[in-house]
């Protein structure tokens, strides 16, 4: 199965949220990741949604999204012409068997290690879900106290292309 | 004239309903939506109110009012149990595209969040079976809120709107403004003229078109131009249940319903069309019974004002996304005149071997009963059904000549729908006959709004085909189950007339046309509402009937 991105301009309104997320298990879409985030307008917020399945659930994806009242634009991302960022933080329990090669891991990765509370270390990672994969792969080999990712955030490159879903359809 | 003033919340619901045309509303009383009822009690004589026996009834009449005129139904509530009886009431119009202005009161904004006594956050419970929702927080945005809720219910494809005010709002005071209701706004319209170009190169290039209409088709008011392009290119249409009535039933262009009981001749027709024409219409599971598998040598034209019906159901070659009629009077100069003679005669013999059901004297059969209806009732009646057999039946043997006369729960199939919904026709169209066709399992559901009728003095006919089961669900159980009839030989002792009575309205027992001729000519007569029982025999079958997943070559006639 494909991989697909969206991004959804939406009114910032209560319960917006509830409104777009209620829309996958509704019509039965598998998301892989849902970011809201904040745009340069107060009343608008971006929201990316990544999801797995054909063009067929794509599309109508990105139609009933765009229905929604509170839905001011849809546009779909390419993957080739699309930035796709995420940010991670894991805590690992750190000893000394072990902190040399995980300090290296982090500067190998370009991860930084920014809080170190008595045996706990928190490393944090920015970057395309491939490398967060990649780097995931690593660390879980030290003992991993907890996990948390962000899910993908996406902007396209160079100017931008004003691809939205009227223009599209 | 533009007046400001300091009224409450309550008040200015009742100045924008106004504002918005409205002068019904259906609805019931209750602790939440106390100031608003005090309000529509001081301005009774601007909106009527009309209390039905329970919300759901309520619901269904806002749907059923809106049905018949076009206009969008409000219908009102109370917080918790109220605004959940709504919900069968919004979800049957959400399937059905019926515009539809739902208002709830709610616990007052302090305790909200607080499992109050009568909440419930029903902005959740409706969020999938709505076009939108909005909860009023703050009475300054009281107004627009309500003119923002009409706009939604009513633009683009129609559906219903909730918008949950709670109790403090409609007691806070606000400054109010009238603003004159906004001009209609203009409907989408999203195709090129070379996406329009390609649509009627499709249509005067194909040897053997048909169209298949829907319920669209009547919220556009677009018939003239559907029976402008049928005849200007020479195409046959038929039509889902809820196309019933867009072209006149003895219209010969017209060959009928189509689906899992439409007549063979548009099953067929379908099957070996080249090119189908899709005007305000779904492909529901009801039409495209095996989706894989119709229309199976055509390509697909989908005319429709929703863009995510486009490949929703099955994949499409053309598509022209916009409001019907707008799209139809687009399309009528591109298309050639034309004639497809063998075509034509080949439809014409499909015909002449359809299914055609057997009279009888001495009992009754549904085909009749619903025959009698529409010769008695006359063109101008309102017929409103339940869910089930009868609702079949009806659809197949109406008779109907005009759009809005034939109101029926397709989308969802709601039992329970008809009695609310005639009702809402019937206070729309008071001097128009309404006929509620029902089953026996039905009207059980709702048949509380018996009193509703008698105390408004509505004159609705209720026409009970009792055959003591649920006739849909034996059928099935007939046909696939091994005729295991698993909770649905009912058998119910309910003595119609008896009931009838009991709520103050005529009750009819009848088991031959004779009796029930007799009967519907003596319920057109009354003034007030009636109960006609028709006793008919339980292995009465829909036919014909393509099973499930089913195509033309699994049709059942017999």
């Amino acid at each position: 199965m494909e991989k697909y991105i969206l991004s959804v301009l939406v009114r910032n309104n209560a319960g917006v949220l509830a409104r777009v997320s209620s829309l996958f298990g509704r019509r039965g879409y598998n998301i892989d990741s849902l970011t809201v985030s904040a745009t340069n307008n107060p009343s608008v917020s971006r929201i990316t949604i990544v999801v797995k399945g054909d063009a067929y659930v794509f599309e109508q994806l990105a139609k009933q999204v765009y229905k929604l009242e509170e839905t001011i634009d849809v546009y779909p991302l390419s993957r080739e012409d699309t930035l796709l960022r995420e940010l991670l933080l894991v805590k690992v329990k750190m000893d000394a068997i072990i902190e040399k090669e995980v300090t290296d891991l982090v500067i190998r990765s370009g991860a930084n290690m920014i809080d170190v509370t008595g045996e706990a270390v928190v490393i944090e990672l920015t970057g395309p879900p491939r490398t967060v994969n990649a780097f995931m792969e690593q660390i879980t080999k030290y003992p991993v106290l907890e996990v948390c990712r962000t899910g993908v955030t996406a902007m396209e490159r160079g100017m931008t292309k004003h691809e939205t879903l009227k223009n599209i359809l | 004239m533009v007046v400001a003033m300091k009224i409450s919340g309550s008040q200015i619901l009742v100045e924008v309903l106004v504002e918005q045309g409205v002068d019904t509303v259906f609805g019931y009383p209750g602790g939440a939506v106390l100031n608003i009822y005090d309000a529509l009690y001081l301005n009774r004589n601007r909106i009527r109110h009309i209390t039905t026996a329970h919300e759901q009834g309520a619901a269904h009449a806002a749907d059923g009012y809106a049905r018949a005129t076009g206009k969008t139904g409000v219908v009102i509530a109370t917080s918790g149990p109220g605004a959940t009886n709504l919900v069968t009431g919004i979800a049957t119009a959400y399937m059905d595209s019926v515009p539809m202005v739902a208002i709830t009161g709610n616990v007052s904004t302090d305790l909200i969040g607080r499992d109050s006594f009568q909440e419930v956050y029903i902005a959740g419970i409706t969020m999938p079976i709505t076009k939108h929702n909005m909860v009023v927080r703050r009475v300054e945005e009281l107004a627009d809120t309500l003119r923002e809720a009409f706009r939604i219910a009513q633009s683009g494809r129609p559906g219903p709107v909730l918008v949950d005010i709670p109790k403090d709002i409609t007691a806070a005071m606000c400054e109010f403004t009238n603003k004159p209701q906004p001009a209609k706004q203009k409907p989408v319209h999203r195709y090129t003229r070379e996406q329009l170009q390609a649509a009627a190169e499709a249509i005067n290039r194909s040897e053997k078109p048909i169209i298949y209409f829907g319920g669209g088709v009547a919220i556009s008011g677009a018939g003239d131009e559907l029976l402008a392009l049928m005849k200007k290119a020479s195409i046959l249409a038929c039509h889902s249940m809820m196309g019933t009535g867009v072209l006149c039933y003895d219209e010969p262009m017209n060959l009928g319903m189509v689906g899992m009981h439409g007549r063979v001749t548009s099953s067929m027709a379908i099957e070996q069309c080249d090119l189908l024409i899709a005007i305000g219409a779904r492909f529901s599971d009801r039409v495209a019974t095996n989706k894989g598998h119709f229309a199976p040598h055509a390509e697909i034209l989908h005319i429709d004002i929703d863009d995510a019906e486009i490949n929703k159901n099955v994949p499409i070659q053309y598509s022209l996304v916009g409001d019907v009629e707008e799209v139809l009077q687009d399309l009528l100069p591109l298309v050639k005149e034309n004639d497809h003679p063998a075509w034509m005669e080949q439809i014409e013999q499909w015909k002449e071997t359809d299914y055609v059901p057997q009279d009888a004297q001495d009992h009754l059969k549904p085909h009749q009963i619903m025959e009698i209806i529409a010769e008695l009732a006359g063109p101008e009646a309102i017929l409103v059904t339940d869910v089930g057999q009868h609702q079949m039946w009806a659809a197949q043997y109406c008779k109907r000549t005009h759009p809005r006369s034939f109101l029926t729960s397709g989308g969802l199939g709601t039992m329970g729908f008809g009695y609310g919904a005639a009702i809402g026709a019937q206070v729309a169209y008071p001097e128009r006959p309404v006929v509620h066709i029902t089953g026996d399992g039905s009207f059980h559901m709702n048949l509380n709004e018996l009193c509703t009728t008698v105390s408004y003095g509505l004159p609705v006919i209720t026409v009970v085909m009792n055959n003591t089961v649920l006739g849909m669900v034996r059928q099935w159980q007939t046909a696939f189950y091994e005729k295991r009839y698993s909770n649905t030989s009912l058998n119910r002792k309910t003595d119609y007339v008896k009931l009838a009575d009991a709520f103050g309205a005529q009750g009819y027992h009848t088991q031959t046309p004779e009796q029930f001729r007799v009967a519907l000519q003596k319920a057109l007569e009354h003034k007030g509402p009636s109960v006609i029982e028709c006793l008919i025999d339980k292995d009465e079958r829909v036919l014909p009937m393509i099973p499930p997943g089913g195509t033309v070559d699994d049709i059942m006639v017999d």
